[in-house]
Order: C-alpha cells, then structure tokens, then sequence
C-alpha cells in the first residue's frame, strides 16, 4: 500500500503552496513574424542520453523454450546475441556459429527483457524519507513543465531488485499523480549509473503524465483551491489545452512569445511527439479523457491503474488506447473498489492492449507472476490464453505504450539484446531470472556474485551484497 | 482428544476465551485428496479427513469415513487446511483511504491498550469474502495506531459467511517499537523503552490497589480501562505482540523482556531478524516475520532480504509469515504467493528459503503457534476446527485457488462481490437494457 501512503502523505503535506503557476500562455503576441524576428529554435534534448551498450560477447542461448514477446513460443529454442542485438531466433535446427558463447537452456525459458510501463524508481526511491520524495510536484495542479528524470536518484536500490529478481531491462518513471498534468516521463535501461543520463534509454520518445480522478482534486481541493471536484479536474485541464493549442499555433506560426516550459511540453503532446500516460481508474472517467483529447487533437497512448478498463474495454479497443493494470490490487481508494482479478484478460479478450504493470518496488520484482495470476483468472473465466500471449502482457504491449517498440520488447532480428534467462517457466511462482542480458551485455548472473550489483546506498550497510 | 479436554478446561477455568460455537457445524469427510496437513509434514496422497462437529477427528492415508458423514471426492487434489493470516486487518476496512469505513486505527482516542478491535469487526464487508475464497479462513487481526504505546487488544478470527467472525477476542496486546514506536513515545528509541516500562509499572500499581488507583490525575499515564488491559499482558493472559525490525532493536526487546518473565512475547515484521537469529532462538520467543520485504526502505531494515525467514528458521526460529502492513486487508492471499517465492529461493544461489512443507506450514500452523492458537486452527491435526480448503492445483502456484471452502465444517459460498462484477462485464457491450439490469 505504498501508494496510498504516498497518495495520502501529499494530501496531508501542510506546506504553504508556491505562488508559482504554471503555464504562463498570457504573455503578449508580438504580431505578424517576419524572419528576422523568428524565435530560436529550442533544443529538444538538452539532456541527452549518454547510455552506452556494455561490453558484449556472442553468444548462443540453446535448448530452452523461448517466449518471443510477440505472441511466439518455441520448444527447443535458440537465441542468438552479436554485437549488442539479437542476431537470430529459431528452433534446434538454428545454427550457432563458431567463438559464439553457449549457454545451456535445457529446462529453462528465455524472453525478452520485462518492461514496466509504471514505475516511480529513482522518484521515490528506498529509502522513502522524506528527502526523496521527488515524484510529486504538488504545488499546482499543472505543471507539464517538470521533468521526471530530474528527480532520478540512480543509486536507488530498487533497481537492483528489479534487474536481478525481476528481469526488468527497461522501465518508464513517471510523476507521480497529485497533479492533473505531473511532468514528462523518462525511459530509462535498467543499468546503473553515476548520472541518470547514463541510464537514459536512447532514442525513446518522452510521455506526458496526467491524473483523473481522486488524486489531484483531493491535493487541491484540501488547500481550498481548485480543482476540488472531477468537473474541476476537467475544467482545468481543458483551460490548460487551450492556452497550449494557442502558444502552439503561434510556435508553428514562428510568431514570438515567451518561452513557456510547460506549454512547451504541451505542444509537443499536440504535435504527436510526446506520449500521454493517463492514471485513471474508473471507466467512466476514461470515456471523458477520450473525448477531451478528441476535443484538442491529442491521442492517449495508456491509461495507467485502469482497474475498470474491463467495462468498457470495446471502447478501449476501438480507440486503440492500452491498459495498464495490476493483476489484483483493489479497494485501496474508492477508485479501485471495482477492480477484479479478471481485469487483463477480460481488456485482452476484447481486442484491446493489455499491459501488466507495478507502480510498486516490491511487485516490480515479481511482474511475471502478476502476469500469471491474470492469466489463470482469465482461464478460469473461460477465456483461452496461452502464455506466450500473456507474455506479450510485459514485453511487447508495454514497449508499444512507451514508443520503444521498434527497437527492444520482442526476440527479433536486430532489436535490442535486452533478453532474461529463467530458471523455470515464469508463469511459475517458483522460477526466477538466472542470467539478464540488456544490449546483449550480461548484467546479472545469479551464479557469478560479481555480476550482482550494489548501489552506493548499500555499500559499507548491513546487508551489502546479500542475495536479495 | 487431549486437546479438546485442555480447551474444555481452560473455558471451564474461566480464561477469557470468547470461542464462538459454529452456528451450522457440519460433518464432511474429504477423500482421494493429495493431504496436506499443515503442520511441517510432507503431503499424503490417497488421503482422507474426516470432521465431525465442526472439528477434524481424523487426517491421514488410512483413514476410514464413518458411516452417515457426507463424502466429498477430490479427486486427487490437494487438500489443505485453511490458511491463517499471521497479519491481517480483515474485518476492519472496507475501503482503505475513506475514513469512515477504516477502524484499525484510533488515533485521537483517549484510550489505548484496552481498545478491543473485537466489536469493531465486520464479517459482511467485501474484503472477508475474497480472501475467503483464497482460502484464507483464519486471521489475527491487528489493531492500529492509537493515541498512546500501546494499540490495543487484537483477535483471532473466522472469515465465514456468518454474522460472527470472533473466534478469540482478547488474543493478544499489539506494540511496536523502531522508528513508529519512538514517534509514539515522543521523538526516540530511549522514550519508547522507558514508556514501555513506566506503563507497566503503573498497571502493576493498578492491580496492586485498585481502589487507591486515581486514573485521572496529571501524574497518571494510564487510565483504569488501559491498565486493565495492560495487566493481561504482565501475567501473560494476553499474549504480546511486538512490531520489531532493526537487529539493535530486537536484541534490546529481547533484554527487555527478561525484566517481564511473565510476558508471553512474538516478534512481529523482524526484517533483520535473520542477522540476530540464534539470539531469537535462543529466547525461544517465535516470530511473525516479513517474507518478501528487500528493500533498505527505512533506515531499519537496511539488511532486508528475501532469505529472512529461511536463515531464521535454519537457525531454529519458530517463524512463520505475516503481511505487515503490506496487503493485510484486501489480499490475504499474498501470504501463499510469498510462500512459494520462499520455495523459489531454494533455487536461487546463496539464498535461503524453506521447503514446500516449511512454506506451507508458514501460512497454517505457523502463524496459530505464535498466537498460541496452534491447538485449535492451523492444521488438519485431530481436534482443530474443521476449516479445510480444496484446491485446483499447488495452493503456492499463483494460478491456484480453491475450489471448495470448508470452515468449522461448513462450505462456504464461493463468491464475492468482484465475481459479481466479472460476470456482469464478461460481456461489457449493452443487450436490450443498461447492464444495471443484468444480475
């Protein structure tokens, strides 16, 4: 319930509320540009990936059965890494070429790195003290303007537990979700760093964090200033929409206005370039983001804890959006009083993008055994999944919300090598990643201690090097 | 038998144990089952239990079904008692962030250790009925915070589908120490452990002259009712439960205790207990530990690791598993779910986890024998309630749930709201009318 208790320590925050605001937008138009008046370009990337693969040998998974993250499965499989990049993917017949590294797979299975579509990692990391709690700018209902990845704390432990328990290469941190517009979110690799530009994931596209619900009009509400209410919720972010259709037609127009961070962010979400990560749990509410993004010419790429995505999931469908959701949280908040166990696979079987997330640093250890329980829900509901569909739950779905699926998600020729080696079938309680590979670098080898990494937190502690 | 005899006895002795009567007790018996006992041993198959009463008279692979006892055949599958929650809210909260359906914490109360959770329970609230049918049927159930060291008298309890979910009221005191502790006695470590003394000496004053006792003058940091409450845990009537994490901690509550000889002590959470574990053996006070909890998220559980409960119970601790403060009110079942990963670490290089009998006994009898309860729930063992639980594959593989429910010998009704509300949305699209039609 870590959730909640981030969600009510906003709530119970007494501090006095900066006078900031944001989103200016009020700033005066300076009439038709001409060329010489044309404001200058702004840097898109002024904090660049500085990620760089790791030192990768060739080599050769053989024997195990191999989830693709696309759907396929096949017995027998062999995976083969070069140069950073899955080289090949087939069955026993597949050739491995001399100097290629062998790993045997015999008994095993190999998927694609897990994905987690929701984490605050970095934002709230271990320890929660109060002096790192920087997930939630909560000093105005809007600020698109904040960046998450400026919060990342890169010697979080949890992304240890999340590599070396969890199999997790890839993960999008987000604001957290006091704000109806929190910031942009990052996409980091889930490889440590001294700088949380060395973790940046190269090349994938920035998201926008906004909230529905109880969150941002409980924060605001609380302090006797608006949004109070779910029309307030609304109101506010249609204002907000407008004022950034407006600072982005000028922008196209190359007339000049002062610069505006958040409008900024805003306009890019309008222009298609940035990806929007909704939180928002009742189904209802859902239908109403749809139409205001309809109503300002935007697309929504998630909605996060969608825990009633499943009544409403032929919409969903028909408006291509992804869910993402926990196997089995609910009743936390009165948002998720309806959530049920059947929520993926019901979201899956109609047509729509399923995604298992974690939103949690323990469950973010331990995403392929949600997967499982939704997966065995859906069974028992009559629905028929196999598991390398539901697979596809933590790969290849959550690399389509985050813009990244071209190049990592899926055992595919010339994707990312970001590939997990399990001990077991992960669809079982009792198996365990034994060697991930992210670039086709071995990161974690649960039978080499050195390949186990210790945050600069943990170093000279109690516990330092443990198995976790 | 003997069981029943001291359990007769100590209701006849006028111990304050309010165990309800099962109103629909039911004779079942269960064969073909892959038997699993609950109490460490390794599962049977070919197995039989018999109930009669609302308690189990008989388990094991030859055991005959007497004649006129109803008999289900499952079939070869497993066969378990139900589970016990070693921490758990259930019964208190219906939603977890609206005040008004919360009742675990009294925080603003004028009184602490003697506020009874028992009355506060709610056996219809839509939490019991989930974890009900993930075979959870019994659960100690904590308070929260109240306004002083101490929180209050927590219960064990039922989780049937009845009007009564008390199976002991009184069970036990709830204490926490560490970091929450300190900010309850006033800002530190040093406060905590001289409240804890100071109370208990006050309730010893109490029960020495209660008419002397004033209760309401500056001086007093007790009031009647909360010294009461406090001398059912010095003469060991009421067990003490004591939320306890960091190493340094838990070796100074052990010392502690050696001042209360007559306090019966269980550690709670323990998240380094595994790097003090034969000094908690050695003080033979067993433990209701975190199982999964790996994180340095507070300064007191630096040395947090998945092997916590194996290296405690490698070095001969009685541990077994509760959800501190985790999923304690809307998903008891997570305590299987983290049964098996402690199966899984086995597995895993420089770990250490339990056996599948260990894990599973961690969920049953575990949790019942550091409540003192292991006499009766827990385990299939002759004697205890008839609560047994029929399962549709490994009750530790998360893709398991029971397919049949028996406490104190009555089947349960195997639905909940949420499978209301999947039934009503297998198909989400409107027929002729609104789905609010549909039921």
């Amino acid at each position: 319930m870590k959730l909640v208790n981030r969600i009510l320590a906003t709530a119970a925050m007494a501090a006095a509320l900066s006078a900031c605001a944001a989103g200016g937008g009020s700033g005066t138009s300076s009439g038709p540009a001409t060329a010489a008046a044309r404001p200058a370009p702004v840097n898109l990337d002024p904090y660049p990936s500085t990620y760089r693969p790791f030192a990768s040998v060739p080599t050769a998974i053989v024997g195990a059965t191999v989830f693709d993250g696309e759907g396929g499965r096949i017995e027998n499989g062999t995976v083969l890494l070069r140069d950073g990049k899955v080289e090949a993917v087939g069955g026993a017949d597949l050739a491995v070429p001399a100097g290629y590294t062998r790993v045997d797979g015999t008994g095993k299975f190999v998927t694609p790195g897990i994905i987690d579509v929701h984490s605050h990692l970095g934002d709230y990391p271990s320890p929660s003290v109060e002096a790192h709690s920087d997930g939630n700018e909560a000093t105005d209902p809007t600020t698109p303007e904040v960046w998450a990845e400026h919060s990342i704390w890169p010697q979080d432990p949890g992304f240890t537990r999340a590599l070396a328990n969890g199999g997790v290469t890839s993960l999008l941190v987000l604001p957290g979700s006091a704000n109806l517009m929190g910031g942009r979110t990052v996409t980091l690799k889930n490889v440590p760093g001294r700088t949380m530009q060395q973790m940046k994931f190269p090349g994938a596209p920035y998201g926008l964090k906004m909230a529905c619900g109880e969150n941002p009009k409980r924060v605001y509400g609380s302090r006797g200033r608006m949004p109070s209410t779910r029309m307030g919720n609304l109101a506010v972010n249609r204002q907000t929409w407008a004022r950034a259709a407006e600072y982005r037609r000028k922008a196209d127009a190359g007339e000049s206005q002062p610069r505006d961070l958040a409008m900024e962010t805003l306009s890019e979400v309008l222009r298609g370039n940035i990806l929007i990560h909704n939180h928002c749990y009742r189904s209802d509410e859902m239908a109403i983001v749809l139409d205001m993004a309809e109503e300002f010419g935007y697309s929504v790429s998630t909605f996060h804890h969608a825990v009633e995505s499943y009544k409403i999931a032929d919409m969903l469908r028909e408006a291509n959006v992804c869910s993402a959701m926990w196997a089995d949280w609910w009743g936390f908040k009165m948002e998720s009083y309806d959530g049920i166990p059947e929520n993926i696979a019901l979201v899956h079987n109609a047509g729509a993008c399923a995604i298992v997330h974690s939103d949690d640093a323990n469950q973010i250890q331990r995403l392929n055994q949600e997967a499982a329980k939704a997966l065995a829900a859906g069974r028992r509901a009559g629905i028929n999944i196999s598991e390398a569909t539901a697979m596809t739950w933590l790969t290849i779905n959550p690399a389509r919300a985050m813009g990244i699926d071209a190049m990592t998600g899926s055992l595919r020729a010339g994707k990312m090598g970001d590939v997990v080696l399990w001990n077991g079938n992960p669809f079982s309680v009792y198996s365990r990643p034994e060697r991930v590979w992210i670039d086709g670098a071995l990161m974690f080898d649960a039978y080499n201690p050195r390949l186990r990494p210790v945050s600069d937190f943990e170093l000279g502690q109690p516990g330092e090097g443990d198995v976790k | 038998m003997s069981r029943l005899a001291s359990l007769t006895l100590r209701l006849a002795a006028g111990a304050a144990m309010a165990l309800s009567a099962p109103a629909l007790a039911q004779d079942i018996a269960i064969t073909n089952a892959r038997l699993v006992i609950g109490d460490g041993s390794a599962p049977v198959d070919a197995g039989t239990v018999v109930v009669r009463g609302g308690r189990v008279v008989a388990a094991g692979a030859n055991v005959a079904v007497p004649a006129g006892v109803p008999s289900v055949d499952a079939g070869g599958k497993f066969v378990t008692p139900g589970l016990v929650a070693g921490f758990s809210r259930i019964g208190l909260v219906e939603v977890s962030a609206v005040d008004a359906t919360e009742d675990s914490n009294s925080r603003t109360s004028i009184f602490s250790a003697a506020i009874d959770i028992a009355p506060a329970l709610n056996p219809l609230g839509t939490p019991v009925a989930v974890s009900r049918i993930d075979g959870v049927t019994r659960a100690l159930v904590y308070p929260g915070n109240s306004s002083g060291l101490f929180a209050g008298r927590g219960a064990l309890v039922d989780l049937g589908a009845d009007r009564d979910m008390v199976t002991r009221a009184g069970l036990f005191q709830y204490v926490e120490f560490g970091e929450e502790g300190a900010a309850r006695a006033g800002g530190s470590r040093a406060a905590t452990f001289l409240h804890f003394r100071a109370l208990l000496q006050e309730a010893r004053d109490y029960g020495a002259n209660r008419a002397a006792y004033d209760g309401r003058s500056t001086d007093n940091m007790l009031r009647r009712a909360d010294a009461e409450a406090l001398l059912r845990v010095l003469d060991g009537r009421d067990r003490l439960f004591i939320k306890v994490d960091r190493a340094s901690d838990i070796l100074a509550v052990i010392r502690l205790l050696g001042e209360f000889p007559q306090i019966k002590p269980t550690l709670v959470g323990a998240a380094e207990g595994w790097t003090v574990a034969s000094e908690i053996a050695a003080a033979r006070i067993p433990v209701i530990a975190v199982a999964l909890t790996d994180l340095p998220d507070s300064f007191e559980i630096l040395a947090s690791t998945q092997s916590n409960i194996g290296r405690m119970r490698a070095a001969g601790v009685n541990v077994s598993i509760g959800l501190v403060d985790d999923e304690e009110v809307h998903k008891l079942g997570y305590a299987r779910q983290y049964a098996g990963n402690l199966v899984a670490l086995t597995r895993v290089p420089g770990a250490t986890g339990l056996s599948w009998d260990q894990a599973f006994a961690a969920i049953t009898s575990g949790p019942a024998s550091a409540a003192g309860v292991d006499g009766d729930v827990g385990s299939l063992r002759p004697g205890r309630v008839g609560d047994v639980v029929i399962w549709d594959g490994d009750p530790l593989e998360v893709t398991s749930v029971p397919v049949a429910v028996y406490i104190d010998g009555v089947e349960q009704p195997m639905t909940s709201r949420q499978r209301r509300l999947r039934d009503r949305y297998m198909n989400p699209v409107e027929g002729d009318l609104p789905n609010s039609y549909d039921r």
